[in-house]
């Protein structure tokens, strides 16, 4: 069968592994920051407030921890089993930048945060902020490295090749190559919103539910003006991103604006059925010259079409609608996020259906970034590594069978814990604003 | 001399370091995973709470031992990952369950409770019986066959042992009480377990390997390894010797050398490392690859070398800073 194929599987297979992973560092890298405000709002000001939603947001932060580290580890045994051809090319590369991930990084957050859970009674205050400013740090070190290779993959630089190998020439080329500070500063960014959305959406949830005690304002409008800060943010960078794949990756660029054949004044495409067949969108729907105008800075400037790249293009539709899905959650965050931080601004509480509306977004950035990350990474097919890897030359010789039934395995428990995990978040959040003896109910149910 | 040469030395060694402490240390946790069954309720808050604040880092060895085999020697990850394919998923699957038991356990409806706890033992158990048949099947260099199987499966059950016998010295060093002189019996059964599996292992490595018979059997290195299984043996008649007599003591409550099960089984683990070791060096795929064969270019060792130069002391400082904080008895967890 033609879909089973060993590496149509070893794709979905990791795929599903790093989709699944990436969903806890989005939230551990900001939240780590956010509660480190918390603790030294606390500090500062001695309120209990900052404390209680510290304490109630440590828990989360524990758990979403728990889950990035577990699906972490699967991914440092799923390069070489998955890609072994990717280390024999890029070792020189991607061996360094991973190692320096594990050694500055994890080590660093993992060990500080045993004490930032479970140290508060062990050490001082100070050490205890600390602890907790290390771990924050840790998850960004964290990001920095692998948002490095993972842009050294889209725009390498620094390199040369020689006999099928990749060697290193500069460091600091290879690590900030072209790509590397847009992608770098565009995660961060989604993963402060995707925090603040969660924050927000958690809070609002506590709110409607009658839990209004100072702890949870205070969170519920970190949450909501950390979105309302950082979405016109988020645009922005996302457009000077957009203008850097234009210029290093105009084949993932033609894709995202659907454009087959290259042309001046492009449009900007609301709605489309790309059609790989006829090379053509069928009911497409745009605002003529908008594409241009927001790539090239001109109504009539000229956007390379996919007719350049033939049989080294990514896969249109995917591309062009996870792009579409991302814009519009961030377009749906940055209505939401200004009109309730206009509403607690002006009347000191968002308005009931706006605050459901928050609950609803709750994991909207989850949705954003998986979106983004959809973007960059099939943008970047056929080629593992732009112009020096393509993605069917690393595959690997395991048999599909044996990818097959782990593939199923995998799928089965993250639907089961990604279940749990949401549904944890929000019965934490119900007990959590219920009296200490209500809270004994649950155990003779 | 030729950075060709010591290199790969180097980072085989960094690599072995780099197991060796995850089996000691992540090797404890899953132990008391594995023994979590039988204890109390309340028993089972207090054993989890002697890992809480420890079991991250532990799997980070993990992580940082597979990590630099990918990045020192890819063939040879590629070979092995390959070959263990099925036990590595298995071992995966246990070890996720286990880490996020560990969460949701304690923040999960009451009445889920006893469903994570059965999934933080079962993962435990799955990770360490699937670690101890990657081991086996390793050293077999992957032959197939139902007598190299068996082999693994032994491998299986002897890792499992060990790790309950850690588990178990762990927890008579950071509890107390009731729960204490319980652990001091479950290691006395985890120890004849791991005597069996540490001897049937000794004896079946060099039968399925006459060029590991070879290394071991010839003079001199026959009586310059000999002190590697007489202290072992020693370590174990030391073991089966004060595990009842720490158990009569701590019944009078006198509660000293509660550090000595776990110490004296650390060193049976440092020495059956060292002995795999030394049975497979220089080879990191047996049969097939030498570890100069299989090492990644220098120019990419030298930068990873330069930074673990580094940054490895420093870890292991904070490791100590971590250990000394949470010093003694095992006290409730609580995020406040």
């Amino acid at each position: 069968m033609d879909s089973f194929d060993p590496l149509t599987l070893a794709r979905i297979q990791f795929a599903a592994n790093i989709s699944f992973h990436i969903l806890f560092p989005t939230i551990s890298i900001a939240m780590g920051w956010v509660l480190l405000y918390f603790k030294t709002r606390f500090d500062r000001s001695g309120d209990q407030a900052w404390l209680d939603a510290y304490g109630f947001w440590v828990k989360i932060f524990a758990l979403t921890f728990a889950l990035g580290v577990v699906s972490g580890i699967t991914m440092s045994f799923q390069f070489g089993t998955n890609w072994p051809g990717y280390m024999q090319k890029v070792g020189n590369v991607a061996g360094p930048l991973l190692a320096y991930e594990v050694l500055t990084a994890f080590f660093l957050e993992a060990t500080f945060l045993g004490i930032m859970l479970f140290g508060r009674s062990r050490v001082s205050n100070r050490v205890h902020t600390l602890a907790t400013f290390l771990v924050a740090f840790g998850t960004t070190v964290s990001a920095f490295w692998i948002i490095a290779l993972n842009s050294w993959m889209q725009t390498p630089a620094g390199v040369s090749v020689v006999d099928g190998k990749v060697h290193v020439e500069s460091w600091l080329a290879v690590i900030f190559n072209p790509s590397m500070p847009y992608r770098l500063t565009h995660m961060l960014l989604a993963s402060g919103l995707t925090v603040a959305f969660l924050v927000a959406g958690v809070s609002a949830y506590r709110w409607l539910r009658g839990d209004r005690g100072a702890g949870v304002r205070h969170a519920l409008k970190t949450g909501v003006t950390l979105a309302a800060m950082l979405i016109p943010l988020q645009i922005l960078v996302g457009d000077a991103h957009g203008l850097n794949t234009f210029h290093h990756q105009p084949a993932k660029l033609a894709a995202i604006e659907g454009v087959w054949h290259t042309e001046r004044g492009a449009p900007l495409l609301l709605f489309a059925l790309p059609d790989e067949a006829t090379q053509s969108n069928r009911y497409a729907l745009g605002i003529p010259k908008l594409a241009s105008l927001i790539i090239t800075h001109q109504p009539d400037g000229e956007i390379r079409g996919l007719n350049e790249f033939a049989g080294a293009h990514p896969p249109v539709a995917k591309v062009f609608w996870s792009f579409r899905v991302m814009v519009a959650v961030g377009v749906a965050m940055l209505l939401a996020s200004w009109l309730a931080a206009w509403q607690l601004r002006r009347r000191g509480e968002p308005a009931p259906w706006l605050a459901r509306a928050l609950v609803a977004m709750t994991f909207s950035g989850w949705l954003a970034t998986l979106a983004g990350w959809y973007v960059t990474e099939i943008g970047r097919q056929p080629w593992l590594v732009t112009g020096i890897l393509r993605t069917a030359d690393a595959a690997s010789a395991v048999g599909g069978g044996m990818i097959l039934s782990t593939l199923l395995m995998y799928l089965a428990l993250y639907a089961v814990l990604l279940a749990s995990y949401v549904s944890v978040v929000f019965y934490l959040a119900k007990k959590a604003g219920q009296p200490a003896a209500a809270n004994l109910e649950g155990v003779s149910a | 001399m030729n950075a060709e040469l010591w290199l790969p030395v180097i980072f085989a060694g960094l690599m072995a370091i780099s197991l060796l402490a995850y089996v000691i240390l992540d090797g404890y946790d899953l132990g008391v995973g594995v023994l979590l069954p039988l204890g109390s309720d309340s028993q089972r808050d207090n054993m989890i709470a002697s890992i809480g604040p420890f079991w991250d880092a532990n799997e980070t060895w993990l992580v940082l031992g597979v990590g630099l085999l990918l990045v020192a020697f890819p063939m040879a990850h590629g070979i092995i990952l390959g070959e263990l394919y099925l036990p590595v998923a298995l071992m995966l699957l246990g070890l996720i369950l286990r880490g996020v038991a560990f969460d949701f356990r304690v923040k999960a409806q009451a009445h889920h409770q006893p469903a994570w706890n059965a999934a933080f033992a079962a993962g435990s158990l799955l990770a360490a019986a699937s670690q101890g048949v990657m081991l086996g099947r390793y050293l077999t260099g992957f032959a197939p066959g139902a007598a190299a199987w068996g082999f693994a499966l032994l491998a299986g059950a002897g890792l499992t042992a060990a790790y309950v016998l850690l588990g178990a010295g762990w927890l008579i060093m950071k509890t107390e009480g009731e729960l204490q002189q319980r652990a001091t019996r479950w290691a006395q059964r985890a120890l004849l377990g791991t005597g069996v599996a540490v001897a049937a292992v000794s004896i079946a490595t060099p039968l399925a390997s006459a060029r590991i018979a070879a290394k071991w059997f010839t003079l001199p290195d026959v009586l310059l390894l000999l002190p590697l299984p007489l202290v072992t043996l020693a370590l174990f008649v030391l073991l089966a010797v004060s595990l009842p007599r720490l158990a009569a003591r701590q019944a009078a409550g006198n509660d000293s050398f509660c550090w000595l099960p776990f110490a004296a089984t650390v060193g049976i683990v440092l020495l059956s490392f060292w002995g795999l070791a030394y049975s497979v060096f220089p080879e990191i795929v047996i049969g097939r690859l030498t570890i100069w064969q299989a090492a990644s270019d220098a120019e990419a060792l030298w930068v990873i070398l330069a930074g673990a130069a580094v940054v490895l002391p420093t870890i292991i400082g904070y490791t100590v800073f971590a250990y000394r904080v949470f010093w003694g008895k095992a006290r409730e967890l609580s995020y406040s």
